[in-house]
C-alpha cells in the first residue's frame, strides 16, 4: 500500500509540472487557435535560465561549503527565469506568429515548428548537447510519512505549482487584463469593439504562459536532476497531450489533464513497466481523441450565425 | 424636415466620403458618402447584400476602407485600429450581437466599460443600463449565451452604453426578434438618442427605420441611390414600392 501512495506522490508532482506547461499551450490555443509548438523549448530555456541565474548567484559556493542556497535567492532564480521566459515568449509571438496571423491556419503551425527547431538547435549550439546537473537551488531533505518517502523538493513542486495556478485563476477572473484575455478568446472582434487592444492581450497571454513554463522547467530540473537542450521535446509533447486531455483552451482542464498524465505515467512505470511510461501518454491521446475529442472539461463549440 | 436642415449646421460626428470596401477584389461598397451630425439618428436602409453592414464595419475599422475616408469626430480615422476608435467614442453593436456567451450578463456589461472603468461612475452607468433594460437586471448572473435573442440584443446595446459612447452604430437590431420585442428595442433606441448620443442605424425593417431616424440613405448594391429626411422618404413612391410593400 505504501508503494501505491509513493507512486501517487511521484505522479502528482510530475503531473503538476505537466500542468504548468499545459497551461501555456491551452491559453495560447484559447486565444489564437494556435498550437504553440515552441512552448516546449520555452520550458527548456526556462530551466536553463534558472541554471545560469543560480550559478550567477553563487549556488556552487553555497553547496561547496555545505550550506544550502538561501530561500530568498531561490525565489529570485524562479522569478528571474520566469521574467526572462516571458520576454522570450513575447519575442516568439512577435517574430513567428504575428506576421502570419491572418494567413491560413497551416502557416503559423509551420512557423511554430520552425521556431521550435531553431530554439532546440540554438540551445545545442550555445549550451552543448550534454546534460547538465541541475544546481541545488533546494537541497534535498527526505522524510518518511507512514512508509512513503517525501522530499522537500516534491513538496516545493506542489506548493509552487498550486500558488501559480491559483494566481493564474485569480488573474484571469479578476483583473481587467484577465477579462480581456477571456473576451479575446471568446470573440476577437467583439473584444476590439469593447476597446480591448487585441495585440497587447495576445502578448500578455504569451508572457504569462511562458513564465509558467519556465517555473515548470526549474521544478523539472530539481525533480529530474539533469537538464539538456532537447528536454522540451518529449515533456512539451506530453504537456500538450495533457492540455488536449483536459480540453484544449480550458484552463482548469489543463491542470486536470496534467495531473492525470503524471499519475498515469507514474503508475504505468511502477506497476507495468518503465518501458511503457511514455507510451501510456500517447495511448491516452488516441483514446481521448476517439472517445471525447473535446477533452474532459471541454465543451463542443457551436458556431453561431 | 427641420431636423435635416439643422443637421447640416451641426458638427458632424461621422463623415464618410467616397468609401469603398473590397472583399477579395469584389466591391461591396462602391463610393459611399454621407455625414451624421451630432445628436442625429441616421438610418441606412436597403436589401440584404446592399453593403450596409460593410459600411458600419469600415466606420469602426473591422474592415479596411479600400478607398475614401472615414472621419470620426473631425479626425481622419482610416489608420486608427478598432479599439482606438472605440476609445474616441464610437461603438458598434454588431449584427448577431456578439455577446461573450460564456460570461455572465454582469461580466458582459462590465467589459463594455473596459475603457471607462473608474469605479466612481461605473455603478451609476450600470444602474442606468438596468433602468433602460430591466430584463437584464433579472438575469445578471446568467451566462450571456443562455439569453433569448431579444435579451441578447438588449445586452449588446447595454454593453455598448457602458462605455459612454458619443456615436452608437447599430447593425440590424430587429433581426430575428418578435414584433413586440422589436418595438421595445426601438423605443429604447429613441430613449438613447434623447440623451444626446448620435446614432447610425442599419436596418432592413424600412418602415421602422424611417419612423425612428431623422434622415435616411437607401443603399442598393453598394451605392446610395436615395437620401433625405425620413418624413419625405416615407411618402416617396419609389420607397413605398420597393421597401414598404405598398403598390403604386
Amino acid at each position: 500500500m505504501s508503494e501505491f501512495f509513493q507512486q501517487i506522490i511521484n505522479g502528482l508532482s510530475l503531473g503538476s509540472i505537466y500542468a504548468l506547461i499545459a497551461l501555456g499551450y491551452t491559453m495560447v490555443y484559447g486565444i489564437l487557435k494556435l498550437i504553440n509548438f515552441a512552448h516546449g523549448e520555452v520550458f527548456m530555456l526556462g530551466a536553463y535560465s534558472g541554471y545560469f541565474l543560480a550559478s550567477a548567484l553563487g549556488v556552487e559556493r553555497y553547496s561547496a561549503s555545505g550550506q544550502s542556497f538561501p530561500l530568498g535567492l531561490a525565489l529570485v532564480v524562479l522569478l528571474g527565469a520566469m521574467a526572462l521566459s516571458a520576454l522570450l515568449g513575447v519575442t516568439i509571438e512577435a517574430l513567428a506568429y504575428r506576421p502570419v496571423r491572418s494567413a491560413p491556419r497551416l502557416t503559423p503551425l509551420i512557423t511554430a515548428i520552425g521556431a521550435s527547431l531553431f530554439l532546440q538547435n540554438a540551445a545545442v549550439l550555445l549550451f552543448t548537447p550534454n546534460p547538465r546537473p541541475y544546481p541545488p537551488i533546494l537541497r534535498e531533505v527526505r522524510f518518511t510519512l507512514g512508509g512513503v518517502i517525501v522530499t522537500n523538493i516534491k513538496l516545493a513542486i506542489f506548493v509552487v505549482a498550486i500558488v501559480l495556478m491559483i494566481g493564474l485563476h485569480q488573474f484571469v477572473q479578476r483583473t481587467w487584463t484577465g477579462r480581456a484575455m477571456r473576451a479575446v478568446s471568446m470573440n476577437m472582434d467583439a473584444a476590439r469593439l469593447m476597446g480591448i487592444d487585441v495585440n497587447a492581450t495576445i502578448r500578455a497571454t504569451f508572457a504569462i504562459g511562458s513564465a509558467l513554463a519556465a517555473a515548470g522547467g526549474i521544478l523539472f530540473g530539481l525533480d529530474q536532476i539533469t537538464i539538456n537542450p532537447l528536454m522540451g521535446v518529449l515533456t512539451g509533447l506530453k504537456a500538450f497531450v495533457a492540455a488536449v486531455l483536459g480540453g484544449i483552451g480550458n484552463i482548469p482542464g489543463a491542470v486536470v489533464g496534467g495531473l492525470l498524465i503524471g499519475l498515469a505515467e507514474q503508475l504505468t512505470a511502477g506497476y507495468l513497466s518503465p518501458d511503457y511510461r511514455d507510451a501510456i501518454t500517447f495511448l491516452i491521446l488516441v483514446v481521448i481523441l476517439v472517445l471525447k475529442p473535446e477533452g474532459l472539461l471541454g465543451v463542443v463549440r457551436q458556431e453561431k450565425v | 424636415m427641420s431636423e435635416a436642415v439643422s443637421a447640416g449646421t451641426r458638427a458632424a460626428d461621422l463623415e464618410v466620403s467616397g468609401l469603398q470596401v473590397l472583399y477579395g477584389g469584389i466591391a461591396a461598397v462602391k463610393g459611399v458618402s454621407f455625414t451624421v451630425g451630432r445628436g442625429e439618428i441616421v438610418a441606412l436602409i436597403g436589401a440584404n447584400g446592399a453593403g450596409k453592414t460593410s459600411v458600419l464595419k469600415a466606420v469602426i475599422g473591422l474592415v479596411p476602407a479600400a478607398k475614401g475616408t472615414v472621419r470620426l469626430f473631425g479626425r481622419e480615422a482610416n489608420a486608427i485600429p478598432t479599439h482606438r476608435r472605440t476609445a474616441l467614442g464610437a461603438t458598434l453593436v454588431p449584427e448577431g450581437r456578439a455577446i461573450f456567451a460564456g460570461m455572465s450578463v454582469r461580466e458582459n456589461l462590465e467589459l463594455g466599460a473596459f475603457l471607462k472603468r473608474d469605479a466612481a461612475t461605473l455603478g451609476a452607468r450600470f444602474e442606468r443600463v438596468l433602468r433602460l433594460f430591466p430584463r437584464l437586471g433579472e438575469r445578471l448572473d446568467q451566462a450571456g449565451g443562455t439569453l433569448s435573442g431579444g435579451e441578447q440584443q438588449m445586452l449588446a446595446i447595454g454593453r455598448a452604453l457602458m462605455g459612454e459612447p458619443k456615436l452608437l452604430l447599430l447593425d440590424e437590431p430587429s433581426l430575428g426578434l418578435a414584433p413586440k420585442l422589436v418595438a421595445q428595442i426601438f423605443a429604447s433606441v429613441v430613449e438613447i438618442a434623447k440623451t444626446g448620443i448620435t446614432i447610425l442605424l442599419v436596418e432592413q425593417n424600412t418602415r421602422l427605420a424611417l419612423e425612428t431616424a431623422h434622415r435616411a440613405h437607401v443603399l442598393v448594391t453598394g451605392k446610395i441611390v436615395l437620401s433625405g429626411p425620413c418624413a419625405e422618404l416615407r411618402s416617396d413612391p419609389r420607397i413605398k414600392a420597393a421597401y414598404l410593400g405598398e403598390t403604386l
